[in-house]
């Protein structure tokens, strides 16, 4: 019969393993001290740079590995930027039995989904349910686990960085320069991609940040101001679809409308946009359809919009 | 847009962010200057000052370093601009070599402040009679010393911007990566300035050092940076 663990054993033996790594790390810095130490007494310079050479190397992967996780997807990016073939145009997000961990938990745990061009989901749950995880898979920036997904026809498991120009996430900070002024914000977002100064007026212009504040620093402005300036960086730089996480957070009741507004004119352009949000009758009066995610599943998908519920 | 120019667009945005704040120009320069004030006090006999005063300008110039890395990384992290950059695909490589030209500059104008400052309060001077080497072997040293500290500060602001603690993990983990630069740079500065009766040919073999440093750092950092920043 085999024997179980007892609880606490596993704990233990992590503890364990993180103080022999701490150790490790602290006589790697001990290393270090004692190896400058010896080249200061006078040995040649060339050893010198081999040995500082490796050392420095070791050092970088030891706390590169202390690192919340390493990406492990290859860097292909000389593939280009251009969205690949999709036989149905149309599917912009497909999503099948994806699942997606947080260090051991499984934040995602089947989640099957399909997002059509121009649509405006709405993502509601309770917090911890995985909605920011899924903006955040949807994003390029968590490696899919299990399952099959893809974003603009890009495989979301093998092409993850192919994916990331295409899309633009907003979560609780904004992305932008506060020191630079809104017209420099977008400016340098636009010009990441190589848009033209007209493709950047025109986002400004839709952002409705292209007079009066383009020459304001962001850092003087409103939260709604700042979240409009972030959205015309999403449109500078040409992304198709839109990854909100609780985008009327902090805003009144005249900024809400505004970015309701905003976001609204950009479906009817042709992005696509998921919002994550506990304001239901706020976010749901934009949606054209909800899906309810209770503990990284997708528990409901209806395409009425809460508004009209 | 290929890396080389997005390179320059992010260099040009630090440099600018930098003009707008006066961070460096307002609290970095006088805080390097305090700092060869302070070691002028500490080591009050000229001739102490006379042999030590090259490594003195260089340590100064690493304290001073860790405090521009953090800045020019907080401003990436104030709004959460670095995972903006992440998310919109920026090539890494882009972004380790714009921060990294902008903080050489930066690096440069402090350099050459504290080398000033040496000679106002160390006494420091070039021998008369080989100026011309001294003085080139003196640019040199500083612009190979400068690329191998810009590169090494950007690799690890970037690691250190993603951890909580970043203020106290960076010295720890720049300041001993940084040596080979602090020993190679003090050795040929020294030879530049004849310290204890070093002549100009010995700083030679001390900037063929720091080159290679500097191109070992610039290599590998554009390399490492990637999957540093990455979550």
């Amino acid at each position: 019969m085999a024997a179980s663990a007892p609880d606490g054993v596993g704990s233990s033996s992590e503890t364990g393993l993180n103080l022999l790594a701490l150790t490790s790390q602290i006589a790697a810095i001990e290393e270090v001290f004692a190896r400058l130490f010896r080249i200061r007494q006078g040995c040649g310079h060339w050893p010198s740079l081999v040995m500082w050479t490796c050392l420095m190397s070791e050092l970088s992967t030891t706390f590169s590995n202390a690192a919340p996780t390493a990406s492990t997807t290859a860097n292909d990016d000389s593939a280009g930027g251009a969205a690949p073939d999709n036989a149905e145009a149309d599917v912009v997000i497909a999503l099948e039995g994806v699942v997606a961990v947080l260090g051991n938990f499984p934040a995602l745990a089947g989640v099957s989904l399909t997002v059509q061009r121009g649509e405006i989901v709405l993502l509601k749950g309770p917090n911890g349910a995985g909605k920011t995880t899924l903006l955040r898979l949807c994003a390029g920036l968590l490696p899919v686990e299990r399952g099959t997904a893809s974003i603009l026809g890009f495989d979301l498991v093998t092409q993850r960085q192919l994916v990331r120009p295409h899309v633009g996430l907003l979560g609780h900070q904004n992305g932008l320069y506060l020191d630079l002024s809104v017209r420099e914000n977008v400016e340098f977002w636009g010009r990441t991609v190589g848009a033209s100064a007209q493709e950047i007026a025109s986002a400004m212009s839709r952002m409705g940040v292209a007079e009066r504040l383009a020459d304001v620093p962001v850092r003087k402005l409103s939260a709604g101001q700042k979240r409009r300036t972030s959205l015309a960086c999403l449109v500078a730089r040409r992304a198709q679809v839109w990854l909100l996480d609780e985008p009327h957070a902090g805003l009144d009741a005249a900024g809400r409308d505004e970015l309701d507004a905003t976001l609204g004119q950009a479906a009817r352009s042709g992005a696509t946009i998921l919002v994550a949000s506990h304001e239901l009758e706020r976010a749901g009066g934009l949606a054209t359809r909800s899906v309810e995610v209770v503990a990284g599943q997708v528990v409901t998908d209806t395409n009425e919009p809460l508004g009209s519920e | 847009m290929n890396t080389v120019a997005v390179a320059r667009l992010i260099a040009a945005k630090d440099l600018r962010v930098e003009r707008r704040s006066k961070i460096v120009t307002n609290q970095v320069l006088p805080f390097a200057g305090i700092t060869m004030v302070s070691f002028a006090f500490a080591l009050d006999k000229q001739n102490v000052l006379d042999t030590v005063a090259p490594g003195l300008v260089w340590l100064a110039t690493m304290f001073s370093l860790l405090i521009i890395v953090q800045r020019t990384f907080a401003i990436e992290t104030d709004d959460g601009a670095l995972d903006a950059m992440r998310v919109a695909g920026v090539d890494p490589r882009a972004i380790f070599i714009g921060k990294a030209l902008a903080l050489g500059v930066q690096l440069l104008m402090l350099e050459a402040m504290l080398f000033g400052a040496a000679v106002i309060f160390y006494g420091e001077s070039i021998p008369s009679e080989h100026v011309f080497a001294s003085v080139v072997l003196l640019v040199t040293t500083m612009l190979s010393a400068t690329c191998g500290l810009a590169a090494v500060g950007t690799l690890y602001g970037g690691l250190a911007a993603g951890f909580k603690g970043s203020e106290t993990l960076l010295p720890l983990l720049t300041l001993p990566a940084v040596a080979p630069v602090l020993i190679g740079a003090t050795k040929a500065v020294e030879s530049a300035v004849g310290t204890s009766g070093a002549v100009v040919s010995e700083g030679w073999q001390w900037v063929g050092l720091l080159t290679v440093f500097a191109v070992a750092a610039v290599v590998g950092g554009a390399l490492a940076f990637g999957p540093l920043i990455d979550d």
